[in-house]
């Protein structure tokens, strides 16, 4: 009775059992490498917007302060999107002809809002609340990064829930000064003790799921 | 990756590349499909449409659309981006609005012609929900089930939104056009044919807009109708004073109430006011050790009476017997107290003992002699002044209803009436059947109609004009005690063409197309009631939602005894009362407006319909009441299946007019008495009120509005299927709801809590959670719960609690996360009914926790048990392990996910459910987030009071209190420490948050013990079937 | 050395059918060859018979039901099912109880009583040991699509580093149901594998055509019937049947644990998990005699299968259907002993209330039925222990009906009581998974040695070894 198989199947069969396993496992952490990847997460993306605004240009040229826009920031659970009479209280005066800021008198003349893209974009059974955040401790730049370096608005996190906790099972970690809080430039400087920031803002931040999802 | 293949041929393309390709590529390829329209149409619309028909073959719910998540867009959520959003800021933003902070303006509803002062939430210009206004003396902050659900029919598809004339489109020129010429041709005769006919009216505005086109038109005349107006009253005061007043009680200085078919719980422009005076009578917290005592004489069961220390339930032609029997027995007529002996004379002697300090209470369903009887024993009991009040009445204009309606039937008939305006009203429906007044309309030239619906009135004349809601428009409207409150509007109607009465009584003036807010800003600046500086005054007078001072004076009216004397007697005399009881058993019938959908212009309220009866807690039908014992006369037998409960059709022949009804079982109600609430079996009322129950209308005339005798009652042989939450009467001999008499309660304090055998704390296999910051807990007052629902829809508002529709209640798959069980002890003819609300009690040793295995339902630091919808996958093992049965599960995509105005409507603070996810009581934790958020801002710590939950803010009784127990001087704390506080099967060792105070009556020693009657041993209740046999019952979507 | 233990087993063989002639387990008058020949023509020479056609067929259409039940349910939701809110599960989960006990036999029989040299077992543990997992497979169905939202379930179910920071509840019974079903599977799969490789060189040498040959050829994995090859492979099996012996037991102990870490009256009880393995043995066997008395006849396999494998499973149905009774007779025992309301109520409601047919339907079906095999003439009647066999069948799914709708549908607050019925997706979604069950079956007798052919030799007398002389011919080698 003739060979059914060639004798070297004996070892292609041993070695395709043997990496049978490497590529199952690979498989499984690429996955979730990639679930993290900024791909999946839109960290770093930046959104094209109807007028270019520029961060870099109003906090870190010229200094004006987040809540000058963000209103609502410290009362409420939004930091408030400026309405567009915010802009025309400069750029009646400044750049009141330039072409860029068409959309903004546009708006101003014919009361049709302007449309921005989103940003910082958590899903809606995350309920986030800023005011609680920016009142305790923790600064605007701790989740939205260096604004006053960003041309164009980009999402400085992954906003993933493991990203949130990160901060919430050790606040100290990321809590700065008071004081600091809007300062977007902010960076811990060797007397900083985050410990004892936390100590003495009495921050225990839940991580009961009823803080976020409700 | 996770998209099973079976549930979306139209991806197969995009499955078979995801087995194909390795990771990188298989990204790109989505976000390639991402692109191609059909994809993104699937993202939007992602269950196709219809899908509803499955689960309604009745098609009714198709506003409850299945749509939403769909299995692969869930599957993929760890692949796909969220779709992007825009941020929409304003222009030029309005002063105090701050975006994520509600903004709460005052108002008033107004029903049957009363205002319900209101405090309405407001989120970025979208009005939410609805609070009672603290500064309202007919609310005290408390609201009722049909104020928390009137934010639905503000956003409910169905209404009305077009103006039309014979159904064609019109605008409102082309309406004042046509009204005026038709006045021109009634100026001659001074308006001899122009009919006006209103709902009951307290609206000063409206009035003097009336007067003013009285005064045009001096020979047209004004009608005013409610099927649920307070007639009997209103002849009652004529019949004892000569004149039509209100008359007003102070429960806070009663000791003991006496009820004639009264129920103040569920009827009439004070109820809210007086079930919260009535309950400050009735606790016994902070030590207290007396309560008032309240006797209940019912012909149909009813909030109070269940209640009552004392039930006496009588025939409806009976109660004013016993009414003249009492009246001569406190004349000292002892041969009075023969009929009722037992019960009569302890009765009379407790009142006398408490003269000027009792309330003898006339119900609006009882015939103008008792209401004349009622007055003459308050003031010969010297109640007058001290409890009870007779005043000027705050209707407009109070006249004889059923007259006015029977004029106007009249003069339609003979052709005397060439133009009818007809104000909101719903005549074509609600009127006395032998007015045969739909019919009469006919003979009317030009009939006009403002309404929020397009309903049977509507049909039937040329003109429809959409009303806008109380949210819409500007107004105003008296209070039970005459308190004005001027109504504004919360956003501007959502269908340009909406009009306020006033803006369409303003068509007959000068200046046709007035803004509603200029005729009441005209009317109060020329009136002067708001003071000298009239902007401020008007600016306070909305502010606070009443206009100070406007209170009409009580005692203006007392009767003096020369003029109650004459009345008993002269009572029989009066026209409209029943004649004596028949000697042999005739059966009677009685109407009642519907508990939840009231005369039926809440018909098309989804959250109405789905809500229980207080007591029969039957949804989405009427039936046709009647006592156990009449029952087993007839041989109706109810059924419990796995579809609903099976019952008879019965057929109702009353004079002359016959309805076919199902049939239900009421323990305590009257034997050969049928009671049957009007106000369903709509045809126009809208895709959610159509076609439910039945028309009890054709029975009711205008001689016998509210009982009549000569009814005929004979079971049809076919089988109805009801949809009831709780189908069970008694308690089991289990200790759910702990009652004692006053006298036990002073015996044993902690009578409650000694029948709990709680294991110690340490038993329990988890460590011990540990709560060093807050606690949150609840204590809900037994005695003080009159079940009057007002709870269960605040909480279905606050908490975007979708609408299932009557199939899925019947296989009890109801959503309600706060339920109120009813539950009968003692004889089935005459039992004690107690309510206990009931919704998760937020246990420490939760065995919902244990068991899921996702970790989806968890326990927060604060002791909260905490649900969470997105890590859910619906194994549904939590409420398997549920002792209290309070979790609710979406077994269909039930929240509408499609309807635009009902998105607007959604509270933006609670997460909006999907299909198979479970859910629950969460103590309103948005409201606890949002209030800690506050008070970090404002640098301060939590106070007690902070937080109220949708349930507590709404309770007219002030039953339910919420707070923190680590703090000892909450309120609630000192609740759980009184000795009544218990808590429901914590022998379970599951050591609920939620507490109970047990429930104290106050029975009168003398009084002859309950006649037993059959035993609550469920004979008479539901009887259970197999539910194998019902397998051929069609299963959800079954073709 | 290898052949020790073998001969040993042999020798076992042999004592066994010293011990009672008149029934031995295999009918005289076979060798080696008709053995090898019988089995293996079933599966590579004899013509595809009709009755597998009518079968398969069968099999099919009703395995077609099961993807309607799918599609349907996925697309409209759970709520097609019967469960509410008092009963929240209902057939699903009854169902997925009863394949899996049904999914016991096969592994008691392969390992347990290969442990204990049971040698009557060789002949039907090879498709007790196919129906195990296919079984299995069927079970696995509910766990996943009774849930809300399956999509998510059939991974969120397991451990692994997610985004989301948070890992399964560890403390739920349906996390180690998880565990213990997966390990089950698993390894009734390798065992069953491990035990057909030898039988797969032989269908590879028997093949007649190289497509066959090379398919049996790849899954017989080169064997040749070495002495190294017999050693190892009578190592891996021992090894194997060790290993599942514990699983036997803890798959069902486990899914016990489902009820028994409830609170819920009838359902809260330590009694549990002995008595649900009990159950699954008794399912089982009743399932192995379901299948193998058409078999045996269908394929003339009597010579196999003989009277003695039919009884000796009918006296384990028996001994298992009496401790399943002593488990009814504890629950209504406890009830009133341990005085508590709740659980007297609840068996009350059983024995009284809207499901009493139900309950006495069991108890008929899985208490008084089975007795009637003490008599020997019905327990060696074939006819009347295929019917038998089905009445366990049925009631043990009854059994399941009753524990977990009567509980539910009445626990603690009389407000929330319901009633609870299957609707006509969840009877298509039962009926789909038979269907499944069937389809799978025929594949395997058409395909497979539905009889191990070389432990089938072993038990021939030719196999007897006498001491220290000329070894037997080894089993695996082919015969010119």
């Amino acid at each position: 009775m003739s060979q059914i198989f060639h004798h070297s199947t004996n070892t292609v069969s041993r070695v395709s059992i043997f990496g049978a396993l490497f590529v199952i496992a690979a498989a499984l952490w690429l996955t979730l490498q990639f679930s993290r990847s900024p791909y999946a997460t839109g960290e770093g993306l930046v959104r094209s917007q109807p007028v270019p605004f520029s961060h870099q240009h109003h906090v870190g040229g010229m200094g004006i302060d987040c809540r000058y826009c963000h209103t609502s920031v410290e009362i409420s659970a939004s930091a408030g999107m400026p309405p567009t009479k915010t802009c025309m209280n400069c750029h009646s005066q400044i750049w009141a002809t330039s072409a860029m800021l068409e959309p903004v008198r546009e708006s101003f003349r014919t009361d049709k809002s302007i449309e921005w893209n989103r940003v910082h974009d958590l899903p809606d059974f995350a309920y986030f609340a800023h005011a609680s955040h920016v009142n305790r401790g923790i600064g605007c730049s701790t989740c939205h990064g260096r604004v006053d370096r960003m041309p164009l608005m980009a999402q400085a996190a992954s906003l993933q829930m493991e990203w949130c906790l990160d901060c919430h099972r050790n606040p100290a970690k990321y809590v700065r000064p008071q004081d600091q809080v809007f300062n977007a430039a902010w960076e811990p400087g060797p007397d900083h003790d985050g410990g004892r920031l936390a100590r003495e803002y009495d921050l225990k931040p839940s991580t009961a799921c009823s803080t976020c999802h409700r | 990756m996770s998209a099973p293949r079976d549930e979306m041929p139209d991806l197969s393309g995009l499955t078979r590349r995801m087995d194909s390709q390795d990771g990188r590529r298989f990204w790109q390829s989505l976000d390639e499909i991402q692109e191609t329209p059909e994809f993104l149409a699937f993202l939007h619309r992602e269950f196709p449409e219809n899908a509803s028909q499955f689960e309604d073959p009745a098609g009714r719910r198709q506003f409850l659309k299945i749509m939403g998540a769909s299995m692969a867009l869930a599957g993929l959520t760890g692949c796909t981006r969220q779709p992007e959003e825009k941020i929409v800021p304003f222009v030029r933003a309005p002063e105090d609005m701050i975006p994520g902070r509600p903004m709460f303006f005052a108002t008033a509803l107004v029903e049957g012609g009363y205002a319900n002062g209101v405090l309405v939430e407001s989120h970025m210009g979208r009005p939410t929900k609805i609070e009672g206004n603290p500064e309202h003396p007919g609310s005290l902050g408390a609201t009722d089930a049909r104020a928390q659900a009137d934010i639905l029919n503000l956003y409910d598809p169905d209404r009305s939104r077009t103006l039309t004339y014979l159904g064609d489109i019109r605008v409102w020129d082309d309406f004042v056009a046509g009204l005026r010429s038709a006045l021109d041709a009634q100026r001659g005769a001074g308006g001899a044919g122009l009919r006006i006919l209103t709902e009951t009216i307290t609206s000063p505005t409206l009035a003097a807009q009336m007067d003013s086109i009285l005064k045009e038109f001096p020979a047209a005349k004004w009608h005013q109708w409610d099927p649920d107006g307070a007639h009997s009253a209103r002849a009652g005061a004529v019949l004892a004073f000569g004149r039509p007043t209100d008359t007003r009680y102070d429960f806070t200085r009663a000791n003991v109430v006496l009820t004639l078919d009264a129920d103040f719980a569920s009827a009439g422009p004070g109820r809210l006011r007086y079930i919260r005076d009535h309950a400050s009578t009735r606790k016994l917290d902070g030590g207290r050790t007396s309560m008032s005592r309240l006797y209940s004489v019912e012909s149909m069961p009813g909030l109070m009476g269940s209640q009552a220390d004392h039930r006496l339930r009588l025939k409806p032609s009976d109660v004013e017997g016993f009414a003249r029997a009492l009246d001569a027995a406190l004349g000292g007529d002892a041969s009075a107290g023969k009929t009722w002996g037992a019960w009569l004379d302890p009765l009379a002697a407790d009142l006398r003992a408490n003269a000027g300090a009792s309330i003898v209470m006339p119900g609006e369903y009882q015939t103008p002699a008792v209401h004349a009887l009622a007055h003459a024993i308050n003031a010969r009991l010297g109640n007058v002044g001290k409890t009870v009040f007779h005043g000027t009445s705050a209707e407009a204009r109070p006249i004889d209803q059923i007259a006015s309606m029977r004029d106007l039937a009249y003069d339609m008939e003979r052709g005397a009436v060439r133009l009818l305006v007809i104000l909101g009203a719903n005549p074509a429906f609600t009127a006395p059947a032998d007015l045969d007044f739909a019919r009469k309309m006919d003979r009317v030239p030009l009939r006009v109609h403002l309404g929020l619906y397009d309903d049977e009135t509507a049909e039937l004349c040329h003109w429809h004009v959409p009303q806008a809601h109380a949210l819409e428009s500007w107004g105003d409207a008296r209070a039970y005690d005459g308190t004005v409150t001027i109504q504004q509007p919360l956003i501007a109607p959502l269908y340009p063409g909406c009009k306020s009465p006033h803006e369409l009584l303003a068509a007959f003036s000068a200046r046709p197309s007035v803004k509603g807010y200029d005729v009441v800003r005209d009317f109060w600046r020329a009136g002067g009631a708001l003071g000298a500086d009239f902007e401020l005054g008007w600016r306070r007078a909305l502010h606070d939602g009443v206009v100070p001072g406007s209170a009409l004076v009580p005692g203006a009216v007392v009767p003096s005894g020369s003029a109650v004397a004459p009345v008993s007697p002269a009572a029989s005399a009066v026209p409209g009362t029943p004649p004596p009881p028949p000697p042999s058993g005739g059966m009677e019938i009685a109407f009642r407006p519907d508990p939840s959908i009231g005369d039926g212009r809440f018909a098309n309220n989804g959250w109405l319909q789905e809500l229980p009866k207080p007591l029969t807690k039957l949804t989405w039908d009427n039936a046709a009441h009647m006592s156990p014992g009449t029952a087993k006369r007839l041989g109706v037998t109810l059924e419990r299946t796995a579809r609903g409960i099976q019952t008879d059709i019965v057929e109702l022949q009353y004079r002359g007019r016959s309805v076919h009804a199902p049939a239900w079982i009421m323990p305590g109600h009257p034997d050969d008495t049928v009671t049957v609430h009007f106000g369903y079996g709509r045809r126009r009322a809208g895709r959610v009120g159509n076609n439910t129950g039945f028309d009890a209308y054709p029975l009711r005339t205008s001689d016998a509005l509210w009982s009549g005798t000569g009814l005929e009652v004979a079971k049809t042989g076919e089988r109805y299927t009801l949809a009831c939450t709780q189908d069970h009467w008694s308690m089991e001999s289990r200790d759910v709801v702990r009652a004692a008499t006053l006298a036990e309660y002073q015996a044993t304090p902690d009578y409650a809590r000694k029948r709990s055998h709680e294991p110690p704390r340490e038993m329990t296999m988890y460590p011990n959670y540990r709560y060093e910051g807050h606690a949150w807990g609840m204590s809900i007052d037994l005695n003080a719960c009159v079940g009057c629902n007002a709870c269960v829809v605040a909480c279905q508002a606050e908490n975007n609690i979708p609408v299932v529709g009557k199939q899925q209640v019947a296989m009890s798959r109801e959503m309600h996360w706060l339920r109120i069980d009813r539950y009968y002890a003692g004889g089935a003819n005459d039992p004690e009914t107690y309510h206990q609300p009931m919704m998760c009690v937020h246990c420490e040793n939760a065995p919902c926790e244990v068991v899921c295995p996702v970790a989806a339902t968890v326990h927060s630091d604060e002791g909260l048990n905490d649900m969470v919808y997105n890590r859910c996958v619906g194994t549904r093992y939590c409420s398997n392990n549920c002792p209290y049965k309070v979790r609710r599960f979406n077994f269909f995509l039930y929240a509408d996910f499609e309807t635009t105005s009902l998105k607007l409507m959604r509270n933006p603070d609670v997460t909006v459910r999907s299909r198979g996810v479970m859910e629950k009581c969460t103590y309103c934790v948005q409201r606890i987030n949002q209030a800690k958020m506050e008070a970090t801002a404002a640098g301060r710590g939590l106070r007690d009071g902070d937080i109220t939950t949708a349930c507590q803010a709404a309770c007219p009784a002030q039953a339910i209190v919420f707070g923190d127990i680590n703090d000892k001087n909450s309120r609630v704390a000192k609740l759980k420490a009184e000795p009544r506080a218990y808590g429901v099967l914590s022998d379970l060792n599951t050591r609920p948050r939620t507490t109970y105070l047990g429930a104290v009556r106050n029975p009168n020693p003398r009084m002859p013990p309950i006649p037993a009657g059959e035993p609550i041993d469920e004979t008479a209740a539901p009887q259970s079937a197999p539910g194998s046999a019902h397998d051929e019952a069609p299963a959800p979507g079954h073709p | 050395m290898s052949s020790d233990l073998h001969s040993d087993q042999a020798r076992a063989a042999r004592e066994a059918e010293l011990r009672d002639r008149e029934v031995p387990v295999v009918e005289p008058g076979h060798d080696f060859a008709s053995v090898t020949e019988k089995i293996s023509a079933l599966v590579l020479t004899r013509k595809t018979p009709r009755f597998w056609w009518v079968g398969f067929a069968f099999g099919f259409l009703l395995l077609q039901l099961l993807f309607v039940a799918i599609a349907n349910l996925l697309f409209r939701g759970i709520g097609v099912w019967g469960p509410n809110v008092p009963v929240g599960w209902g057939m699903d989960i009854i169902n997925f109880v009863w394949w899996i006990g049904i999914g016991h036999a096969g592994t008691l029989i392969s390992a347990i009583l290969l442990l204990l040299r049971q040698d009557w077992r060789t002949s039907i543990n090879r498709f007790a040991e196919a129906m195990t997992l296919f079984a299995v497979a069927c079970a696995l169905f509910y766990p996943i699509f009774h849930t809300g939202r399956p999509w998510l379930s059939f991974y969120w179910l397991f451990p692994y580093p997610n985004t989301m920071g948070v890992w399964p509840n560890f403390r739920s019974p349906l996390i180690w149901d998880v565990f213990a079903v997966s390990t089950y599977a698993t390894v009734s799969a390798l065992f069953w594998y491990v035990g057909l490789i030898p039988d797969f060189a032989t269908l590879r040498d028997r093949a007649r055509s190289k497509k066959f040959a090379v398919v049996y050829g790849m899954l017989a994995m080169g064997w040749r019937g070495s002495a190294k090859h017999w050693h190892n492979y009578e190592t891996a099996y021992l090894l194997l049947a060790g290993l599942a012996t514990p699983l036997v037991i803890s798959v069902h102990t486990v899914v016990s644990f489902d009820f028994a870490v409830g609170i819920i009256p009838g359902w809260h009880a330590t009694i549990f998990p002995p008595y649900f393995v009990a159950g699954a043995i008794y399912a089982g066997f009743a399932m192995v005699l379901t299948l193998s008395i058409p078999l045996r006849k269908f394929y003339g396999l009597e010579d196999f299968i003989t009277m003695r494998h039919l009884e000796n499973m009918a006296k384990v149905m028996l001994a298992t259907g009496l401790i399943v009774a002593y488990g009814y007779m504890m629950e209504s025992f406890m009830a009133w002993y341990s005085a508590n309301p709740y659980e007297k109520f609840m068996i009350v409601n059983r024995m009284t209330g809207p499901y009493a047919h139900m309950y006495w339907a069991l108890i008929v079906c899985n208490v008084i039925a089975p007795n009637t095999l003490w008599i020997k003439s019905l327990r060696t009647n074939v006819p009347y222990l295929f019917f038998m066999s089905l009445v366990v069948s049925v009631g043990m799914w009854l059994e399941r009906y009753v524990i977990i709708v009567t509980s539910l549908h009445r626990d603690f607050l009389p407000s929330s009581w319901g009633m609870y019925s299957g609707t006509f997706y969840d009877w298509s979604a039962f009926i789909g998974t038979i269907g499944l069950f069937i389809t799978l079956l025929f594949l395997f007798i058409r395909f497979l040695p539905v009889i191990s052919i070389f432990e089938m030799r072993t038990l021939l007398p030719a196999a007897e070894i006498p001491d220290e002389a000329v070894p037997a011919p080894r089993p695996g080698e082919t015969h010119p």
